[in-house]
């Protein structure tokens, strides 16, 4: 299947105070297919965002290759950046802060057309927009409307319709849902997944909620401290979480239903920041099957189970399928 | 219902709104009694200026006639005369031309380079922000009126180098103004989006940046000029700028100041003058900060 | 076999004034905290249920905020009649309150010792020596899992979840027999989530401290909740026991909603169904029934009379459906 973006070896470090570097992402290698939504998954400080920035384009990576379609972005000029925009958009978390408080909601869906010169006269304009609009479920009275003036889910909703106004064929959802009441989270939800079937989209969904994750990704992939620590099909990581943070982020998560044990599984102390990290394993200090394996060296990921990708050495040995593919640490 | 009928009916939406754009920012205005004073103040005091000859001839504000000096206000002279027996109340009305001009214009121009100095530094960050914020702490250890009378002195007295001083001594000021306006609306999201859409750093900066940070800088500007005109006042008293015979409120406060004790007036009108102008547009600089925030209920 | 009733409170109605109107907040709410015994409160945005805690703890916004009517019966007294300085003695000592955003929540620039000491200085200043008091702060800390030897680090050297175990310190410093927590853990990774909310069970059972526990996560109200209160639009639409409300098979139609809306671990239907429409604007409440607008199963009657109140055992439910279920008014 036609892979629509992909990364290689990606990279990104920050320069903190003291001539040290943050390693917001490292290492990371996916693959989305056409039409796929890849989940990734993790709390603050795993660098999920900032992944989602430099797939769409809006950090350099400080090492690595982004492949859309099997052409690399490396080294490409402000030219083919533009280009790569129109292909790749994105949808932002704030629905309060993405939108420039100054601008009507017209003149919100309205900016990227404009930069693209898609429209032919200024009723054309109006009517992309309009489309646009119902095609979000935005009613038409709040075309005027600013910010303000509108509700959380309305203001996603000009977010949606912003990121879709260049016909893109891959958008980045970094966690469209989370400052959402539960009953509009779950339209806008219901409103990305019409989309990407009607549409034939592809996603990268970025969230720390793994239960919204679940709905909405084919594939899932957890990262913990920069690095990507499990990545497989989404039901089979439910089915078995292999990683001991994800079995901790699974346990961590409270059901709506009663049980009668209510003892989980607590995974103990805190995020730390990923600045000038030791080789091997990050989610170390807070395991409870740490060994001095973990911090020898990289912590390669293996397929312990087909098609179910892992970084830990407990499934060192469990290799199947016999494809090892190195994750810088 | 058929494309056409949308179309025309949501292109009159659209049309309709953007007028009234500036209508909503006036009817916010309109509420705000502290800021219709100031606007009224101001438009009288913008009428003077601009009519100064319909009310009273030039001449009578240079008119010398020396019997009639140091006269308190009375019919003939409503403000009375000073003591070369020039009316004052026409030096003040002319005076006024001279006066705003410096302070507008130093403004104006002030803002405009320290606008664009400002909005380079406060967007791109690192080593241009670095430089320029550098450059202009330098300038800015230097007291204001120092630097002012130091050019003034060296390029010569004159209503233009006057304004170019001011123009000099505060671009810095605006720089910082400008930059600290702009900071914490680059760090937006909404300025990301717009990035994602396609637009550019310069578009990014006009139709993003600065229409946001504009609140703070035009509050500022309007304050700035009440304190423009006064520094030109200063530097007129002083002896610095505009030179006599020519009315200035300053240099009529300069003029006046032998005569203080026994002929107040003579000081007060031009001080009130003075005053009154930096108020109105304070108030109205206040006012229209709040008007243009469309979040004012906030 | 019963505890004590600790908290009753009727007929509240707390109305918001602004300068467009009046904006009615709480309409005749009532409900009831035994001793020991975790109430979760639950609702959306706007719901009204800051509002309730704000007003048991006389915290109201003076300027524009009212309480119009209603009863609030704690221990011995209402506290709607009390002045404010017998509020002020029964804040922070008999009753607490924690808030959403552990970030401000803190002085930044006092140490954290300092602001739990603080409790104890405002309520026991003549009962306890210096020397008792940095005792009892030591205690605390131990209490909530934070090493006594950081009471002298400022909040910034904390992170989120830290923060947070601070602020359960200074509300727990005099023992309050009732504590009121307002999103307490919304701002939390997942992970930390599950360490504070296990904190706050532990806490609750050693302190037989009775809480509120103020939330839109239904996961978190099946964890510590004994009894749960769905609030909508200012009014009360559902309340019971926990096992009612989970297990049993009557509900308010919102409720049902708000289950079927949840994204979910255990949910395997691919979309959600989300309650169509928003929460009614405070300024334009509908008639009758607050929620008949978004009710699938509405009824004229629902438009024009207040809902029935249908009552079994401890369940609670404000529904014309409810009329021909046995048990009634």
């Amino acid at each position: 299947m036609e892979k629509i973006i992909e990364t290689k070896g990606l990279n990104k470090y920050f320069k903190v105070s003291g001539g040290r570097w943050l390693h917001a992402v490292d290492g990371i290698d996916l693959s989305i297919p056409l039409g796929h939504t890849l989940g990734v998954v993790g709390e603050s400080g795993c660098g999920k965002s900032t992944l989602g920035r430099l797939i769409a384009s809006l950090l350099e990576p400080t090492a690595g290759e982004i492949l859309f379609k099997g052409q690399s972005m490396l080294g490409q000029g402000s030219k083919s950046q533009k280009e790569y925009r129109r292909n790749v958009q994105m949808i932002f978390q704030d629905p309060y802060s993405s939108l420039d408080p100054r601008m009507s909601t017209f003149e919100l869906i309205a900016e990227p057309l404009r930069r693209y010169k898609v429209h032919q006269s200024k009723a054309d304009l109006v009517n992309i927009v309009v489309d646009l609009m119902r095609t979000v479920g935005l009613d038409l009275r709040f075309i005027n409307s600013y910010p303000h003036e509108m509700d959380g889910g309305r203001r996603q909703r000009i977010g949606v319709a912003r990121a879709l106004a260049l016909n893109p064929e891959f958008v980045v959802c970094d966690e469209p849902v989370s400052a959402l009441d539960v009953s509009i989270q779950a339209q806008i939800l219901n409103l990305l997944m019409d989309l990407q079937e009607e549409r034939n989209l592809s996603y990268m969904f970025i969230t720390h909620d793994l239960s919204v994750v679940k709905h909405i990704s084919n594939e899932i992939m957890v990262m913990y401290l920069g690095q990507c620590v499990e990545r497989t099909e989404t039901q089979k990581l439910f089915a078995e979480p292999l990683h001991p943070y994800t079995q901790g982020l699974l346990a961590a998560i409270p059901l709506p239903e009663l049980r009668e044990n209510k003892k989980r599984v607590l995974l103990r102390g805190e995020v730390t920041d990923p600045i000038d990290p030791q080789p091997g394993c990050r989610f170390y200090k807070r395991c409870e099957h740490a060994r001095p394996q973990c911090i020898a060296g990289p912590v390669a990921m293996t397929e312990a189970r087909p098609g179910h990708f892992v970084a830990c050495v407990l499934y060192q040995n469990d290799d199947s399928g016999g494809r090892n593919e190195e994750s810088h640490a | 219902m058929s494309t056409a009928t949308l179309d025309s009916y949501s292109a009159e939406m659209v049309r309709i709104r953007k007028k009234s754009r500036f209508g909503e920012t006036w009817v916010r205005f309109r509420k705000n009694k502290t800021a219709l004073i100031g606007l009224v103040l101001f438009s009288l005091i913008l009428a003077i200026v601009i009519f100064a000859d319909l009310i009273v001839p030039y001449q009578a504000s240079m008119d010398q006639v020396i019997k009639d000096r140091l006269q308190a206000p009375s019919p003939a002279h409503l403000l009375g005369t000073d003591n070369y027996g020039r009316d004052i109340f026409a030096r003040l009305v002319h005076g006024s031309r001279n006066s705003l001009l410096v302070g507008l214009g130093a403004v104006a121009i002030g803002i405009t380079i320290g606008g664009l100095l400002g909005s380079v530094s406060g967007y791109f960050g690192g080593f241009i922000d670095n430089l320029i914020v550098r450059f202009t702490d330098t300038i800015m250890c230097i007291p204001l009126m120092l630097l002012v009378l130091t050019i003034v002195a060296a390029l010569g007295t004159s209503l233009v180098n006057v304004l170019l001083a001011m123009m000099i001594a505060n671009v810095p000021t605006y720089t910082r103004i400008v930059r600290s306006a702009i900071l914490p609306v680059t760090s937006m999201d909404y300025i990301e989006a717009a990035r994602a859409s396609g637009s550019s750093n310069l578009q990014i900066i006009f139709s993003h940046i600065l229409p946001n940070a504009i609140g703070p800088i035009i509050v500022q500007a309007t304050m700035a000029v009440g304190t423009m005109i006064i520094n030109a006042a200063s530097i007129s008293f002083l002896g610095m700028g505009i030179q006599p015979p020519t009315p200035e409120w300053g240099a009529m406060l300069n003029e006046a100041k032998q005569y203080m004790l026994q002929y107040p007036y003579m000081v007060i009108f031009p001080g009130l003058a003075i005053g009154i102008t930096a108020l109105s547009l304070n108030l109205m600089g206040d006012g229209l900060r709040d008007a243009l925030d469309p979040r004012l209920k906030d | 076999m019963d505890n004590a009733t600790l908290l009753d409170v009727k007929d509240l109605e707390v109305i918001y004034t602004g300068d467009g109107g009046r904006v009615q907040a709480v309409n005749k709410i009532a409900f009831e905290l035994k001793e020991k015994e975790t109430l979760g409160l639950v609702g959306e945005t706007g719901a009204g249920k800051t509002t309730t805690a704000l007003a048991i703890m006389g915290l109201l916004p003076e300027r524009n905020s009212r309480v119009l009517g209603g009863q609030i019966f704690f221990q011995d007294g209402d506290l709607l009649k009390k002045n404010k300085n017998e509020m002020r003695l029964i804040r922070g000592a008999l009753i607490s309150m924690i808030f959403q955003d552990p970030m401000t929540a803190l002085n930044p620039v006092k140490t954290v010792g300092d602001q739990v000491l603080e409790s104890l200085k405002i309520h026991f200043a003549g009962e306890m020596t210096p020397a008792q008091m940095n005792e009892r702060v030591d205690e605390l800390f131990t209490l909530v899992g934070i090493s006594p030897n950081r009471k002298k680090d400022y909040p910034h050297q904390f992170s989120g979840g830290m923060k947070q175990r601070v602020v359960i310190a200074i509300a727990l410093a005099c023992e309050p027999l009732l504590m009121i927590a307002d999103e307490p853990t919304t701002a939390l990774d997942v992970t930390i989530q599950a360490q504070v909310l296990a904190l706050m069970e532990e806490l609750k059972q050693k302190l037989n401290m009775s809480m509120i526990m103020i939330t839109h996560d239904l996961g978190i109200v099946a964890e510590v909740c004994d009894r749960v209160a769905i609030m909508y639009a200012g009014e009360l639409v559902e309340s019971g026991s926990a096992k009612d409300f989970f297990e049993g098979k009557l509900h308010h139609p919102y409720t049902v909603g708000l289950l079927g809306a949840l994204p979910s671990l255990t949910n395997h239907a691919r979309r959600l169904s989300p309650i169509s429409g928003l929460m009614p604007d405070p300024t334009q409440l509908p008639a009758g029934c607050k929620f008949h607008p978004r009710c699938p199963h509405s009824m004229p009657i629902c438009e024009q009379e207040a809902p029935y109140i249908y009552k079994s055992g401890g369940h609670q439910i404000a529904c014309h459906l409810m009329r021909d279920q046995e048990g009634g008014n």
